[in-house]
């Protein structure tokens, strides 16, 4: 099957990523961060100094204790960071250096049970790679989805190379992928880009279904590609995970130990050399940023410039993201600028005309280019969200807090991700991201 | 460009909470918006590159699109002048006379619209809102040039309260602004604003003809009288060297700012298009049914007569007040377009019927929004069935 997505925005970035892959000198400190998991009430297992091994439990779900999230690395507790009323912000661990593993069952997926299964990832620490739709929140372990989606591919700015990331892991994907299989009675299907199957590691992975998609960003989200293949319902859930979160399960089940490397991309106009670094799950940025800088007021972000977390210089990579970018800070006074032709910045509006240098990339800086005002534009939304939903509609519905209308409007098929460009185009500023998951916490109230 | 920027550093404080000045702030905040971009910078957690495209820019372009229309509208009131009192003048002489009529016009609209806008965005701690940017210098251009000041600030005052303001503001309104100060002038001083003798500047002192002889009838208005020999040209009428609201009149160069708003996409081409469409499809109809001159004018001819041109580009296309939905614009457009010309044609009370089908299909837009999104809502719960 070939979905050509046709709406959507490719916004052309410097700094891709050059396909060469460095390990940076290791990292003293890594983190597990309760915000990367919206809707986790987190309760923690650890104190400030205790000693960890990889798979030590260092908070869980207060609601769901089973789900835990563990240490990366062996070593020590050296912080807990809170914000505003006390809410944990950061686990940091201290590493020995020893990378002493617990040990967990180390077993041929296809010959385990689906509660040996599910209990060995709940275990580890991996359970929360697992997201479940509607509401882009971990997966519940006491449900069966429908169905489980990867996207194969990643079509958002400056993003890495799936098949670059993926070459070497073959194996430790199809042990993922069968224990995956054993989750849900429905299928596990996997987006690839059109025309470019035979490069994906997917396509020599039996007991995948591939999907091709074609066309621009958000074709490589995979709410996007579930709405084009099986869309969500009301009642329904399904499973989604990471290609690079299937090879940690596939590792976990194959050596019984966790294996917390991951690929990313270092990437934005700002870095010096983008490339692709290979790092454990929470790292600090520190020592691939330093000295990797071409100037020094810059927003590190953990993830995309469309959905990431903004970071220090020397914070950590988020659970689930496999980039980080750079770029500069917006933060000055520009003269006249909403008259000006401003040739050097990216617009999706031919008010500008950046859309006739179609083969020129762009620094874009954190600046807002405006203020935010009601909602006056219309038809921007819809130029970008390849959804049959009408996106200003649902965004409205959560505002005034109807329920009903949420619902009926498609609240189950979206996630952030999703509607990211919205909030990128959009004249008047709006948060859509932050709207929309105000949208999922009220419907998750609702439903209970 | 430092110096003034230090300028603003250095007063700032005044305008903020607990200065001396705060009741301005929204004035101030206005002021310095307008010279510098600000330096707000994106949210930790989201989308940390924004368009460039704002809401200044956006209005901009409409401003941009209006001055053609607008600079034509102004060399056409000293033409007809000077033709109505039998004198020769030159280009310049016309343009000239023309704008020194349209400048009160339109410092007289933006003083009492931003005036009040501003105290709004204050007592509600916005910021200000572009949108009377545009609605005031449409509002000049939509009016007799001989409107009294005192009438035309009663009109802007009412429209942007009453109009706007009491729904919470530009991008709450449902009736477009500028055409709500015409209808309030239209209808509280009906005198002022049609008949044969208030198009040209000149022609009417309190209320009484000067110029004996001199017909300064609108091609409308002749055609509704069935006078048809007494229409301009065509092509008199595209250019629009006739009499006429200050800057309505020229079809070309309100196509200029068509072409303008479609090419930055700040105009919905859909609603534009559809809604010649609409004209012309209901103009064909009129045609077939003649049984009076007023009927037999041409389909294609309503397009470029009276306000029809300047209503489909500049009237029915705003953002706030049109239809929503991209199906929706189509429907919206095409009933705009029909019920301009029935009302033109049919009714025997109103020269022109522009203003009022487009104040009415604001009214029907969200209902025809309604359906479009229920449709979705259904064609969404079917799939259940599948």
């Amino acid at each position: 099957m070939v979905v050509k997505i046709k709406k959507g925005l490719d916004i052309r970035l410097k700094g891709k990523p050059e396909p060469t892959l460095s390990t940076p000198q290791s990292s003293e400190l890594f983190a597990l961060k309760p915000p990367d998991f919206p809707g986790l009430t987190p309760k923690l297992a650890v104190k400030v100094d205790d000693p960890v091994k990889v798979g030590t439990p260092l908070f869980f779900d207060k609601y769901r204790p089973d789900v835990k999230f563990t240490a990366p690395v062996s070593g020590t507790v050296v912080a807990v960071n809170r914000g505003e009323r006390r809410r944990i912000l950061e686990v940091v661990v201290r590493s020995d250096g020893k990378n002493e593993k617990l040990t967990f069952k180390k077993a041929d997926p296809s010959k385990l049970s689906r509660e040996d299964i599910i209990q060995t990832l709940l275990e580890s620490g991996l359970w929360p790679t697992i997201v479940q739709r509607p509401f882009n929140i971990i997966a519940n372990p006491e449900t069966t989805p429908r169905g489980i989606f990867i996207s194969g591919f990643n079509s958002a700015p400056l993003a890495p190379d799936y098949d670059f990331i993926l070459k070497d892991s073959k194996e430790a994907i199809q042990t993922g992928i069968q224990a995956l299989s054993r989750l849900t009675e429905g299928r596990i299907r996997v987006g690839v880009r059109a025309g470019k199957v035979s490069e994906s590691v997917f396509s020599s992975i039996s007991g995948v279904e591939i999907n091709e998609f074609s066309g621009p960003h958000p074709a490589g989200n995979v709410g996007i590609q579930i709405h084009h293949t099986e869309p969500i319902n009301k009642g329904d859930v399904v499973w989604v995970i990471k290609p690079q979160d299937v090879v940690l399960i596939g590792k976990l089940f194959s050596t019984g130990q966790l294996d917390l490397t991951r690929i990313i991309a270092l990437t934005g106009s700002e870095v010096k050399q983008p490339q692709y670094y290979k790092i454990t799950l929470g790292e600090s940025v520190k020592n691939m940023v330093a000295g990797n800088l071409k100037m020094d007021n810059v927003r590190l972000i953990s993830g995309n410039v469309l959905t990431g977390q903004k970071i220090s210089k020397e914070g950590f990579v988020g659970y689930y993201d496999d980039q980080v970018t750079i770029i500069p800070e917006g933060d000055y006074h520009e003269f006249f600028g909403w008259i000006m032709p401003r040739l050097n910045k990216f617009s999706s509006s031919r008010s500008y005309f950046s859309w006739m240098m179609p083969k020129k990339e762009f620094a874009a800086d954190t600046n807002l280019n405006g203020g935010k005002r009601a909602f006056v534009v219309t038809g921007q939304y819809e130029k970008v969200f390849p959804m049959d939903i009408y996106p200003v509609q649902l965004i409205k519905a959560i505002m005034i807090g109807d329920i009903d209308l949420m619902e009926n409007l498609g609240i189950y098929e979206v996630a952030e991700e999703d509607m990211a460009l919205c909030e990128f185009v959009c004249t008047s500023k709006t948060e859509i991201q932050s709207i929309l998951r105000q949208g999922f916490d009220d419907m998750i109230k609702e439903l209970g | 460009m430092k110096i003034l920027r230090s300028l603003f550093d250095n007063i700032k404080p005044n305008f903020e909470k607990g200065g001396k000045l705060e009741k301005l702030h929204s004035t101030y905040d206005a002021i310095e918006t307008l010279f510098f971009v600000p330096k707000e910078v994106t949210k930790p957690r989201g989308a940390h590159i924004r368009d460039s495209m704002d809401m200044k820019r956006t209005m901009i372009m409409v401003w941009i699109a209006l001055m053609p229309a607008l600079l034509f509208g102004m060399w056409n009131i000293g033409h007809w002048h000077y033709m109505a009192f039998g004198q020769e003048a030159s280009f310049w002489l016309k343009f000239g006379f023309g704008f020194l009529r349209v400048l009160p016009l339109l410092i007289v609209s933006y003083v009492v619209g931003l005036g009040i806008e501003i105290f709004f965005a204050q007592v509600r701690g916005h910021e200000v809102n572009e949108g009377y940017f545009v609605t005031g210098l449409l509002v000049p251009m939509i009016i007799p040039v001989d409107t009294p000041l005192w009438m035309l600030a009663i009109a802007v005052a009412f429209a942007v309260i009453l109009g706007k303001e009491v729904f919470g503001g530009t991008g709450m309104n449902i009736l477009n602004p500028a055409l709500t100060v015409r209808a309030f002038l239209f209808f509280a001083y009906p005198g002022w604003m049609s008949g044969d003798f208030v198009w040209i500047q000149g022609l009417m002192k309190n209320g009484d003809q000067v110029v004996d002889g001199f017909s300064g009838a609108t091609p409308l208005a002749e055609a509704a009288a069935g006078n048809l020999a007494n229409i301009p040209s065509s092509m008199n009428m595209f250019l629009g060297i006739i009499p006429g609201s200050v800057a309505e009149t020229s079809t070309l160069a309100i196509l200029l700012g068509a072409v303008i708003l479609i090419w930055t996409g700040v105009g919905s081409w859909k609603i534009i298009v559809s809604m010649v469409a609409g004209g012309l499809f209901m103009g064909l109809i009129l045609n077939l049914f003649a049984v009076n001159p007023f009927m037999e004018v041409p389909a294609w001819q309503h397009m470029i007569m009276g306000g029809f041109a300047f209503g489909a580009v500049f009237m029915a296309t705003d953002p706030v007040t049109a239809s929503q939905t991209e199906k929706g614009k189509w429907i919206y457009g095409f009933l705009c377009g029909v019920f301009a010309i029935l009302i033109r044609v049919l009714n025997p009370a109103y020269p022109e019927g522009v203003m009022l089908a487009i104040l009415l299909m604001n009214v029907f837009a969200p209902l025809i929004d309604h359906y479009i999104v229920e449709a979705n809502i259904k064609r969404r719960l079917k799939r259940i069935k599948v």
